[in-house]
């Protein structure tokens, strides 16, 4: 934005920038994507500091809506909203009426009637997120969706390739794993090609979905063959009940044939930088002196986890990327 | 026929008659006579005491037959009802449906049977038709009573919204019912293939995170029940296809001469699996919508007669049932009141097939593969007919449905073709009245 531009546009306030949801990064234009990530590298800095909390969102309220299981994804999400200010709830589906078997439609219909300003959703049903979104007035983040996105996952994911290797366009990033079942596979894939870089996927066949390159993707049948191509591994989380559903024969076996180990990543012709969106099955998917190695940015992602977070409410509040130093200084917002 | 049928007797003058059945195209009257058609000719004058009944400027059919809709009843009536279904049949155009027995509970004995064929009769609707349950509680082990079932009124077999799927009973079946001349009817799909998906496996469903049924899951079940046929000698008939795989095998099934007949829906015709984005759960379906590849190959098999009839698989579904999550919702569109509109949208318009042949598909291919009274104009035929304008461009609007559902992914589309007037044994069970 030029110098005139930005004039312009303290003058009328613009539409909030991000829109009123972030359901999922499938169709978010590259610029969208830059912008998140640009405006939460000023929010690094808050978690840094001995009193971590701006006011940025301060009297807003934030519902947490849980309809799955999920420790690091709601715990970071709630620590990006308390250290925003904003006052949250926590909704998790055991205890919740959602367990008595309400409707998702009527869950819509009680929150928007208490006057919630923003939900953040976690669901095992693939669009879920946008048929709340598409019900209530408040903004809504897609904090996982069956299989479908994940988008402050990839968010994250790609801050973290971007901290590390200085740029995204260009870079060559593997996803490794049950790429099937993978939400944050697919947000992944959606928001690593809109910033250019090219996108590549690994794992067992019947892991892999159907159609998967006609989302512009290389697929892998051998982890070597990834491995060499590639510049970053995102290394998924295989889920350990798909053993018993029958898409691969055993945990071990998996290892062994797609394991991400040391002695694989020494046959690597450039330095390959390991992602893993967590929780690890260490001896699984990826080896612990992989993971705990020079070459995992595994604890970064978490930590950037936060900050994408908190430039995903402050977005969707209405905060304008330009003014987020300003915002976490507690003068703007 | 029976004592319902109207006596009174009929001169439809001014139309234009097309009954394929007998190579009829051209402007021509019908008198009807105690409920059954007495005459078809050009120069036929109004007999006398005769009511007239001005179709000028309309087509003059037999009425259209669709061997397969859900009515619900018992146990679904806020769907539909047996009463609803019939009238919402005669407000498409139909004049017989054959109804699926998965309600609840299933119609998988001869007091059901009955029941349902009662209700129809009282809803002076189109004709109702049973098909009764191949297997007992519909569970896929141990065969109905369907000698039974046949004494009651059943007209065919099925588990439709699941498959016979032990090949075993299959072949009995396929044996068994022949004693009584009637076909299985078979909800084709390999179960453990179909594995829960709620959508057309594919780069859409890969790119909604939605479990996907792939075309082998419909075909490979084809291929085994025509194998089945041809060593039985049984009249399979394939429900509601769908994959291009699909009309490979039935194509090789008709080149063998075998006894298999099918069946494809308007929606397989012209709508794929594009409609399913944004998790459209008006659009779920199952079978699923498939591609563009799958919609061309069973619209070439219909014209080619590889497929023998359109059927709508009509599934009437409450609306707070498909205001849900995409996984959650359930299988099934609304059909029959939009089934002829789409298929001169799919076929007649673009050319693919003339006014007649879709009549024949609709009306006449019906009855002629299960042998079956209808489905043409002859002489002595009972005087189920429908008086429709080809031209006519109508909005699908589904909240003004005579069904008791609403659920279409076409609503609000235009279509051509409308249903003008419908006739069962004479007797005028449908009209719309405006703007005439």
């Amino acid at each position: 934005m030029t110098a005139a531009e930005r004039e312009t546009a303290e003058e009328t306030p613009p539409p909030a920038p991000l829109g009123k949801d972030l359901v999922g990064l499938e169709g978010l234009p590259g610029d969208t994507i830059r912008m998140i990530l640009d405006t939460a590298e000023p929010f690094k800095e808050i978690s840094e500091r001995p009193i971590k909390k701006v006011p940025v969102l301060r009297g807003k309220t934030i519902v947490n809506l849980f309809f799955e299981p999920s420790t690091r994804t709601r715990i970071s999400f709630e620590f990006a909203e308390k250290r925003l200010g904003a006052d949250t709830v926590n909704i998790n589906s055991v205890g919740s009426s959602v367990s008595k078997g309400e409707s998702l439609v009527d869950t819509a219909r009680n929150l928007e009637a208490m006057r919630i300003d923003m939900v953040v959703i976690r669901h095992g049903s693939s669009g879920a997120a946008r048929f709340l979104a598409d019900r209530i007035p408040s903004n809504v983040i897609n904090a996982g969706d069956g299989r479908h996105e994940h988008p402050t996952q990839a968010l994250l994911d790609m801050l973290t390739m971007r901290d590390r290797l200085g740029r995204i366009e260009g870079l060559r990033v593997c996803i490794v794993g049950d790429i099937v079942h993978s939400r944050v596979a697919r947000s992944n894939i959606f928001g690593l090609r809109a910033l250019g870089a090219e996108v590549g996927v690994c794992g067992p066949r019947s892991l892999v979905p159907v159609g998967i390159e006609d989302l512009g993707v290389r697929v892998f049948g051998h982890v070597d063959e990834a491995i060499e191509w590639a510049d970053v591994l995102n290394v998924l989380r295989l889920q350990l009940e798909r053993m018993d559903a029958g898409f691969i024969p055993s945990l071990r076996e998996y290892n062994r044939v797609f394991g991400v180990t040391r002695v694989r990543l020494e046959q690597a012709p450039r330095e390959v930088v390991v992602l893993h969106p967590g929780p690890m099955n260490r001896g699984v998917e990826i080896d612990s002196d992989v993971a705990d190695g020079p070459q995992s940015v595994i604890l970064p992602q978490v930590t950037n986890g936060v900050a994408v977070r908190m430039a995903v409410l402050y977005l969707l509040a209405g905060g304008r990327p330009e003014l987020a130093e300003d915002a976490k200084r507690g003068s703007g917002g | 026929m029976s004592a319902r049928d109207s006596g009174e007797r009929l001169w439809i003058h001014g139309g234009r008659v097309v009954d394929p059945s007998q190579g009829l195209d051209g402007r021509a009257q019908v008198i009807v006579e105690a409920g059954r058609v007495a005459a078809v000719g050009p120069e036929l004058e109004r007999p006398e005491g005769a009511r007239s009944i001005d179709a000028s400027g309309l087509v003059v059919a037999p009425g259209f037959i669709d061997l397969h809709v859900h009515f619900r009843e018992p146990g679904g009536e806020h769907k539909e009802t047996i009463a609803s279904g019939a009238r919402a049949a005669v407000a498409g155009g139909f004049t017989t449906v054959w109804t699926m027995p998965n309600t609840d509970p299933p119609i998988d004995d001869p007091a059901a049977v009955g029941f349902v064929k009662a209700a129809g009769e009282a809803a002076r609707g189109a004709r109702v038709m049973p098909i009764g349950a191949a297997s007992i509680g519909m569970k896929g082990e141990r065969m109905t009573e369907i000698g039974g079932l046949v004494a009651a009124g059943a007209v065919a077999v099925s588990d439709d919204g699941s498959p016979v799927g032990h090949a075993g009973l299959m072949r009995r079946l396929l044996e068994y019912t022949q004693s009584f001349g009637i076909p299985v009817v078979q909800h084709s799909e390999v179960v453990e293939l179909a594995a829960g998906g709620v959508m057309n496996e594919g780069s859409i469903a890969t790119a909604l995170g939605l479990r996907g049924i792939p075309n082998a899951a419909e075909a490979a079940m084809i291929a085994r029940d025509a194998l089945l046929s041809e060593l039985t000698g049984g009249h399979l008939h394939v429900c509601h296809v769908s994959a291009r795989e699909s009309v490979e095998q039935l194509r090789l099934a008709r080149d063998k001469g075998l006894r298999v007949t099918s069946e494809v829906t308007p929606h397989h015709l012209i709508l794929t699996d594009e409609m399913v984005r944004g998790y459209n759960t008006e659009a779920k379906v199952n079978p699923p919508l498939r591609t563009e590849r799958d919609v061309e190959a069973v619209r070439t098999a219909l014209v080619d007669g590889v497929i023998d009839v359109i059927a709508t698989d009509h599934a009437p579904h409450h609306y707070e049932e498909k205001e849900r999550e995409f996984d959650d919702a359930p299988f099934g569109i609304n059909g029959l009141e939009t089934a002829f509109g789409l298929c001169m949208k799919a076929l007649v318009a673009p050319g693919h097939m003339s006014l007649a042949q879709l009549i024949d598909r609709m009306a006449c291919a019906p009855a002629r593969i299960m042998g079956m009274d209808g489905g043409t104009l002859r002489p002595g035929a009972p005087a189920d007919i429908v008086l429709l304008d080809p031209d006519e461009i109508w909005t699908v609007k589904p909240e003004g449905f005579v069904s008791r559902s609403h659920n279409t992914p076409v609503a609000g589309w235009t279509l051509p073709g409308r249903i003008r007037r419908t006739l069962v044994g004479g007797e005028t069970r449908h009209e719309v009245e405006e703007d005439r």
